[in-house]
């Protein structure tokens, strides 16, 4: 009889081959289109995507809008997201998991049942057709305001007491505290919220087409027209590059990237 | 500067009392520490000692009662706002800034009077924040204080406890506070480390001349660096003095055996300078109240071991273990245990005389509440304690146990025992026991041989005569001194509970 012996490394196969098939080849075909181009039904090798990408206006300002889009999504969300996790992680509520769970509940409804009742309340308001970049921006936090707020809470619940009261201790007052040591402290959960958020309202453009009236084009709407629309693989695929690119110059920025300790990470940016 | 008193007090707790919810952390304490003092608060867990350091720190607002720093009032100040700093039991170093920056912390957010000279050449005096040339030779002899030169730029989790212990020490000291507040700093020690660390600290306080507040559940410790120990328990103050003090004259049995080993016995006092305990009459140097009830506490060193005819009690020994310096030795003098500690050893089984030195007999007042006895197990399954032989229910020694109709004990576990002969100790409650003129009612037989008016009812001392054993009792009923009376208690009102577990298949 022959005996099968499943050594540990054996049970990574299911998931490298789903990391093949659906990650690295994708991912190999992306950078293929990206930097080739079809002329006269023959495929070869191109900036001209690139090139035109950082040429046209169009592009340039579509770019220019997702960014601004992001940012402002993403600050508006840590505005709102971290003295509401504060508060939740240092209050002496007994109960405050079940505070917490209201405000991640909205996760657990539909996506698109969420983005199309927000577009029947901003038109019910009337500023639906008016006022497309805000709308867009409100979909933005309310969309992905939960994921700022549940790594906030995460740093926050576990912030230890001790440290706050050796700063008020060594003479800081509640101000200095939460300047010195408690924001310090939450860096990591701040970095990761603003991962979570800012990148998708970089491209999350069912928000955008939704709640402007396809008026405000991201770089994910982008994407998407060049492969479905205009039929055109290499300039999608370029676009997706870049989008990759931006999005990993923004962790290393944040330090996100760092795999160094918590510390080390929170200090970065002090 | 004004020169400093020695007796002057520097902090003061009055009446102080912290509830969290429903749970009282400390009770109406009230003490003082002089100046320049190194005090230990001394306790169990949850005696209340770190409740009352972070009281003084500021992290704990008190219930009620005041705090009072060189005579003002500083009860609701915020931490930030006192003269005190605080090295926490676990260090609480900021992992996110480097050793320097950690250290540097106070002095960075401090701000000092300077006075300048304007056009006019007059004097004015400005608050300002310290210049970074100031704040680096601070941190510097910080550091050097506590022996960790050059370790300015590393991060805190690349150093060992010991040193992160160093770090945080520097870290209070570097502010020149009034007060240093140590929370159980050594626990997270090993013993090597922290007997080094103890004399450094002891050095420390005496180099930089600063009170010191320590806080510690280890009596050694305690003992070995305080100039003051307050013994807490549940929130009250046991005792407050100096070390050999504490060691020699604990004030009350919790101190005694929280305080080094000892051998604590029921007594009595039972005439001028006399205390009897073990059923034998000591010559004791406390003045007590004749028939008061004490504690009888007494040094395992302070026991010595005679031959068997000169001893003043007599027992044999049932283990010897070495302990390096001493062996220790337990012998069952009657049905009481004493522990004794001897250069000499003894033979497992040796019948041994103990004396102890009227000095050497420390008596306490004994807060009564219940009667305490040694007692046996007997054929008939009664209990024998205080001369005289009770009706009990011994199935309550073994939870989910009963007495088959041999009148073996069947267990929850269907284990049958013999429990003939079996130790048990014996408690009884004050209310619970009843007199009657008939001798042949009650279990024990004795003349009363005090009585006390209590407001709405009596308490009475019961002697028997054999063995002198006594029985406390509160009765609404009015007996006479002397009386010859029996004394009864049901069987329900017998708390029994097992020495050791003696096996009997």
């Amino acid at each position: 009889m022959v005996k099968f012996h499943f050594s540990r490394k054996q049970l990574c196969i299911p998931y490298a081959l789903f990391l093949i098939l659906f990650v690295i080849i994708p991912m190999l075909l992306i950078l293929f289109y990206a930097f080739t181009e079809t002329v006269d039904g023959m495929i070869r090798f191109s900036f001209a995507n690139f090139v035109n990408f950082f040429t046209s206006t169009a592009k340039l300002s579509t770019l220019l809008m997702s960014f601004t889009v992001a940012i402002i999504s993403t600050a508006i969300c840590l505005l709102i997201a971290y003295p509401l996790a504060y508060i939740l992680a240092r209050s002496k509520f007994k109960r405050k998991n079940v505070l917490l769970m209201l405000f991640i509940l909205p996760m657990w409804i539909n996506f698109v049942l969420r983005i199309t009742a927000l577009r029947e309340l901003l038109d019910l308001i009337g500023l639906l057709g008016t006022q497309n970049y805000l709308n867009t921006i409100i979909g933005m936090v309310y969309d992905f305001l939960p994921f700022m707020i549940l790594p906030l809470y995460t740093t926050l619940e576990k912030l230890d007491n001790s440290y706050l009261e050796a700063a008020a201790d060594l003479g800081g007052n509640k101000f200095t505290v939460f300047t010195k040591v408690t924001f310090p402290l939450s860096m990591p959960g701040v970095i990761s919220g603003i991962t979570m958020v800012f990148m998708p309202s970089m491209t999350n453009y069912v928000v955008s087409d939704t709640l402007s009236n396809f008026n405000i084009t991201i770089l994910g709407k982008l994407i998407d027209q060049y492969f479905t629309t205009y039929d055109n693989w290499h300039m999608g695929s370029m676009i997706s590059i870049i989008l990759l690119v931006i999005i990993f110059i923004t962790m290393l920025v944040t330090g996100g990237f760092k795999d160094g300790k918590q510390e080390a990470r929170g200090a970065n940016l002090w | 500067m004004a020169e400093l008193r020695k007796d002057e007090k520097i902090i003061q707790l009055v009446n102080v009392t912290k509830a969290f919810d429903e749970t009282v952390a400390v009770e109406n304490v009230s003490f003082y520490v002089r100046k320049g003092e190194f005090i230990t608060f001394l306790g169990p867990s949850g005696c209340g000692k770190t409740t009352t350091l972070r009281m003084i720190a500021g992290f704990d607002i008190p219930t009620s009662g005041k705090i009072l720093l060189n005579g003002q009032d500083i009860t609701n100040l915020p931490p930030n706002k006192r003269p005190v700093n605080t090295v926490f039991q676990r260090y609480a170093l900021f992992p996110h800034l480097n050793i320097y920056d950690n250290i540097a912390f106070g002095l960075k957010l401090k701000k000092v009077p300077v006075t300048y000279m304007n056009d006019k050449g007059e004097k004015y005096v400005k608050m300002q924040k310290l210049t970074r040339r100031e704040i680096d030779e601070k941190v510097k002899n910080a550091l050097a204080v506590v022996d960790l030169e050059g370790f300015e730029k590393r991060a805190v989790s690349t150093l060992s406890g010991g040193q992160q212990q160093r770090v945080a020490i520097a870290r209070a000291i570097v502010n020149e506070p009034e007060i240093l507040l140590l929370d159980e700093p050594l626990g997270a020690l090993d013993l090597k480390m922290r007997k080094e660390m103890q004399i450094e600290l002891k050095e420390m306080h005496r180099k930089l001349g600063i009170t010191f507040i320590y806080v510690t559940h280890d009596q050694e410790e305690a003992l070995t660096m305080s100039d003051t120990i307050v013994v807490m328990k549940d929130g009250c103050i046991q005792q407050i003095g100096t070390p050999t003090a504490i060691y020699n004259e604990p004030a009350n049995a919790f101190v005694a055996d929280f305080i080094g080993d000892s051998n604590i016995f029921n007594g009595t006092i039972v005439g001028k300078l006399t205390v009897r305990f073990c059923n034998r009459n000591f010559k004791c140097v406390d003045d007590f109240e004749k028939n008061e009830k004490v504690d009888v506490v007494v040094r395992p060193e302070d026991i010595k071991m005679t031959d068997e005819d000169s001893g003043m009690l007599v027992g044999r020994v049932t283990s010897v273990v070495f302990k390096g310096v001493h062996y220790e030795i337990t012998a069952m003098v009657g049905r009481s245990e004493v522990v004794i500690q001897s250069t000499q050893s003894r033979n497992v089984g040796d019948v041994i005389g103990l004396v102890i030195e009227p000095d050497d007999i420390h008596i306490m007042k004994k807060e009564l509440t219940v009667n305490k006895y040694d007692g046996y197990i007997t054929k008939k399954n009664t209990v024998v304690f205080g001369d005289g032989e009770f009706e009990c229910d011994v199935t309550k020694l073994y939870p989910g146990s009963h007495l088959d109709e041999e009148g073996y004990l069947v267990t929850a576990d269907g284990e049958k025992l013999d429990l003939t002969d079996m130790d048990v100790s014996v408690e009884v409650g004050l209310q619970d026991i009843e007199l009657s003129d008939n001798a042949d009612e009650g279990g024990a037989r004795g003349h009363i041989v005090q009585l006390i008016y209590k407001g709405d009812h009596y308490q009475y001392i019961v002697r028997t005569e054999e063995n002198e054993e006594d029985y406390v009792l509160d009765s609404p009923d009015l007996w006479n001194e002397n009386d010859y009376v029996s004394v009864k208690i049901r069987p329900e009102n017998i708390r029994l509970a097992l020495k050791q577990e003696k096996q009997n298949g």
